[in-house]
C-alpha cells in the first residue's frame, strides 16, 4: 500500500512571531521555516508503518513556492521514498490545498493519506476533513495512535474531553496530533543524500483546478495586550491581590 | 437568508459551547435554526427550543446517530442545506472541526475557522499563528460556513419556545464505525467551560495531582497542564491547555510552573485574571500574569491552600 503525506512550510514553532508594521500580514522575512510540527509527524507515522511491512512506499507532496524544496529534503532525509512539490506563488487556502492533493491523489492512488492535524501558521484545521470529502473517503482527524490490518485502519483519536477510537476502511484520510509519536531525528549524512534526491516538480496550475484562496486576509494585527501585572512577595499578598480583583468567590 | 446552526451535546443537554454559538449566530440578524442530531433528541431538541435567538429546531433522530460521526453530519446538513440557508455556524469544538470542512468543501466555499468576531457577514476576526497574530478576513461566498471559538461568547440563555420539526436521516454511511469514547471520569468541572483552573507543567514531576488537586477542590477548579506535563505523563491528555489542547478563558486561571510558551499562551490568555507562580523571574508566563510571585511552587501551592481557609 502506498502512503501520501502532505506537508507544509511554516514558521518555526520556536520562532516568536511579528507582525508587519502596516498591518498586512505577518513578517517572515529571513525567519527561520520548518516543516509543520503535525506533518513531521505524519511523516514519522508513515515511516513507522512501512517498517512494520504495512506500506510500502511514501510519496510526501508540498504545495507552495520553490523555496518549500527544503521541507521536502527534510522528509527525504527522514526516509520518505519520493517527494512531489506543486510549485505557486500563489498560497492556497485549505481548500485549495484539498483540491491539488484531491487531483494527485487520480495519479498516485494511495491507501492512506496522512496529514496534520493544522497548519500551525493559519491554524484552519480543515485540509483533512475537506479532502476527505472530496474523495469521498473515511476521515480520522486528531490521531492519537494507528493500527492498519485487514483493510481497515483502527484510529484513537483526541476528541473533546477524551479520545474516541473509529474503524475507517481502507483508503482513508487520517490527520496526525503530536501525541502520534516523536519524529526521529535526522541525522547530517542522511541530510547530505538528501540533497542528491530528485525533487519532483509540477506546476500547480497545470492540474487544472482552481486553488486561489477564496477569502481575503484584510489586516492582520497584534492581540490586545494584556494590562501589566504586579509582583506579590508572599502568598498572604497574593491572597489580599486576589481577593483586590474580585477572583475570589 | 437564514442560519443553520449544528448543536453539539452529550445526548442529554447542549454544551455550553453550543450556547456560546447560538449568541455569535445573532450578529447575522437572519433566523437561527439549530440541528440536533441523536439517538433520541427529545431532550435536547426541547432544550435548543427554550433557547432565546433560536427559531427553530430542526432535530433528527436515528440509532446510527448516537455517536455522530462526520460523515453522517455532513450529509444531513447537505440534505438541509436545500432549504436555501446562507450560513451554517457551530463552535470549534471536534464535531464542528470535523464536520464543516467538509460541508465546506463539497458546497465549494472556503470556511472560516475559530472565529472570533463576527464584524458583518462575510468580515470576521480569527487568531492565527497560536494566537499571536489576529488576521481579519473577508469572505463573499454566497454560502457562509464558520466555526467560533466559544470562549470569545456569552452563552445564550433559556426564554423561548422555538418549533421543533423531526427530520428523518439519510442512511448511515459505511466507510467509517464508531467503536468508542473514553471519557475520564472526573468530579471536577469540565476543563473547558470551569470559572476556575488551576493548572500546573513538567516541574510538578510525580507530585502534580498530590499538590494542585488540594487547590483545585478548595478553588472548585478544574485542573489544566502543559503539553510537557501531559507527555511526561503527569496528566491525562485531555487536561492539555493551549494551541493543540482546550482553548480555556476563566475567571481565574493560576499557573504553576508554566514557563509560558507560546502555544500554552494561545489557549488561556483571555482568561479573566491570571496568577504565576514560577522561580524564573523571565518566564515568559509573567507577561501575560496579573498576579505574579517568583517563588518556589511547592511551597507557594500549598500555602496558598492552607490560606484559603
Ligand atoms: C506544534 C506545537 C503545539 C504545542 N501545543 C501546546 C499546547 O497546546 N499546550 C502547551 O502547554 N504546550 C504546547 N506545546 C509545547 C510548548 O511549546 C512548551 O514546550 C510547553 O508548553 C512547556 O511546558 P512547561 O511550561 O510545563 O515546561 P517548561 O517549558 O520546561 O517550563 C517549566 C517551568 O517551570 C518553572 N519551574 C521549575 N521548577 C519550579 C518550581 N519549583 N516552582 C515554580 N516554577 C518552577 C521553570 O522556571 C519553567 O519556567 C506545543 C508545541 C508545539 C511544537
Ligand atoms: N501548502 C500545503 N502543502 C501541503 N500540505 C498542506 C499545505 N497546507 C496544508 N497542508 C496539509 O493540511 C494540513 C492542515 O492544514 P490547515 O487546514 O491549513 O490547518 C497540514 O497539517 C498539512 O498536512
Amino acid at each position: 500500500m502506498k502512503a501520501l503525506v502532505a506537508i507544509k512550510r511554516v514558521l518555526d514553532y520556536s520562532i516568536q512571531v511579528r507582525v508587519k508594521p502596516d498591518q498586512t500580514d505577518v513578517d517572515l522575512a529571513g525567519s527561520k521555516m520548518s516543516i509543520n510540527p503535525f506533518d513531521e509527524v505524519a511523516i514519522e507515522e508513515a515511516l513507522r508503518l512501512k517498517e512494520a511491512g504495512i506500506v510500502s512506499e511514501i510519496v510526501t507532496v508540498t504545495i507552495g513556492a520553490s523555496v518549500a524544496q527544503d521541507v521536502l529534503r527534510h522528509a527525504l532525509a527522514m526516509g520518505v521514498d519520493r517527494v512531489t512539490l506543486l510549485e505557486t506563488d500563489t498560497a492556497p487556502d485549505s481548500l485549495g490545498v484539498a483540491k491539488l492533493l484531491a487531483a494527485l491523489v487520480k495519479d498516485e492512488q494511495p491507501g492512506l493519506i496522512l496529514l496534520g492535524k493544522q497548519a500551525i501558521d493559519d491554524d484552519a484545521a480543515q485540509a483533512g476533513a475537506m479532502l476527505s470529502a472530496l474523495l469521498g473517503w473515511p476521515q480520522a482527524s486528531a490521531a492519537s495512535k494507528i493500527v492498519i490490518a485487514d483493510g481497515k485502519a483502527l484510529v484513537t483519536r483526541e476528541i473533546d474531553g477524551g479520545t474516541q477510537t473509529v474503524q475507517l476502511t481502507l483508503p482513508a484520510v487520517i490527520t496526525a496530533d503530536l501525541r502520534l509519536n516523536d519524529p526521529r531525528f535526522v541525522k547530517l549524512p542522511n541530510l547530505m543524500m538528501a540533497k542528491k534526491k530528485p525533487i519532483n516538480t509540477v506546476a500547480a496550475d497545470s492540474l487544472g483546478v482552481p486553488f486561489a484562496a477564496r477569502q481575503q486576509q484584510v489586516r492582520v494585527s497584534e492581540p490586545a495586550q494584556r494590562p501589566a501585572g504586579v509582583l506579590v512577595k508572599s502568598v498572604a499578598e497574593l491572597v489580599a491581590a486576589l481577593k483586590a480583583k474580585g477572583a475570589l468567590q | 437568508m437564514s442560519t443553520l446552526l449544528l448543536a453539539d451535546h452529550d445526548g442529554h443537554q447542549l454544551k455550553k459551547a453550543t450556547l456560546q454559538a447560538i449568541t455569535a449566530a445573532q450578529a447575522f440578524n437572519t433566523p437561527v435554526d439549530v440541528l440536533v442530531l441523536g439517538s433520541d433528541t427529545a431532550a435536547v431538541a426541547a432544550q435548543a427550543a427554550s433557547i432565546a435567538g433560536v427559531a427553530r429546531v430542526i432535530a433528527v433522530s436515528a440509532p446510527h446517530l448516537a455517536h455522530v460521526l462526520p460523515e453522517d453530519a455532513t450529509a444531513i446538513i447537505l440534505d438541509q442545506l436545500n432549504a436555501g440557508y446562507t450560513t451554517v455556524i457551530t463552535a470549534h469544538t471536534t464535531l464542528g472541526k470535523d464536520t464543516l470542512p467538509r460541508v465546506a468543501a463539497l458546497r465549494d466555499v472556503g470556511m472560516a475557522s475559530d472565529v472570533i468576531r463576527i464584524h458583518a457577514r462575510g468580515q470576521y476576526e480569527r487568531p492565527i499563528y497560536a494566537g499571536n497574530a489576529i488576521a481579519t478576513i473577508h469572505s463573499d461566498e454566497a454560502l457562509q460556513v464558520l466555526t467560533i471559538r466559544a470562549t470569545s461568547y456569552a452563552a445564550a440563555a433559556a426564554g423561548n419556545s422555538a418549533e421543533i420539526i423531526s427530520r428523518s436521516a439519510p442512511a448511515a454511511q459505511t466507510g467509517s464505525l464508531w467503536l468508542a469514547d473514553d471519557h475520564k471520569i472526573s468530579d471536577r468541572p469540565e476543563l473547558a467551560t470551569a470559572p476556575v483552573v488551576v493548572s500546573g507543567g513538567r516541574c510538578l514531576g510525580e507530585r502534580f495531582d498530590e499538590v494542585l488537586a488540594p487547590l483545585a477542590a478548595k478553588l472548585g477548579a478544574a485542573l489544566g497542564a502543559t503539553r510537557a506535563a501531559v507527555d511526561a505523563g503527569l496528566a491525562p491528555n485531555e487536561i492539555q491547555v493551549g494551541q493543540t489542547g482546550t482553548i480555556v478563558a476563566p475567571e481565574l486561571y493560576i499557573a504553576a510552573g508554566i514557563s509560558g510558551a507560546a502555544q500554552h499562551l494561545g489557549g488561556m490568555k483571555d482568561s479573566k485574571v491570571i496568577v504565576a507562580i514560577n522561580t524564573d523571574p523571565d518566564a515568559p508566563i509573567f507577561k501575560v500574569a496579573d498576579i505574579g510571585i517568583v517563588a518556589d511552587l511547592f511551597d507557594v501551592v500549598p500555602e496558598l491552600t492552607r490560606q484559603l481557609g
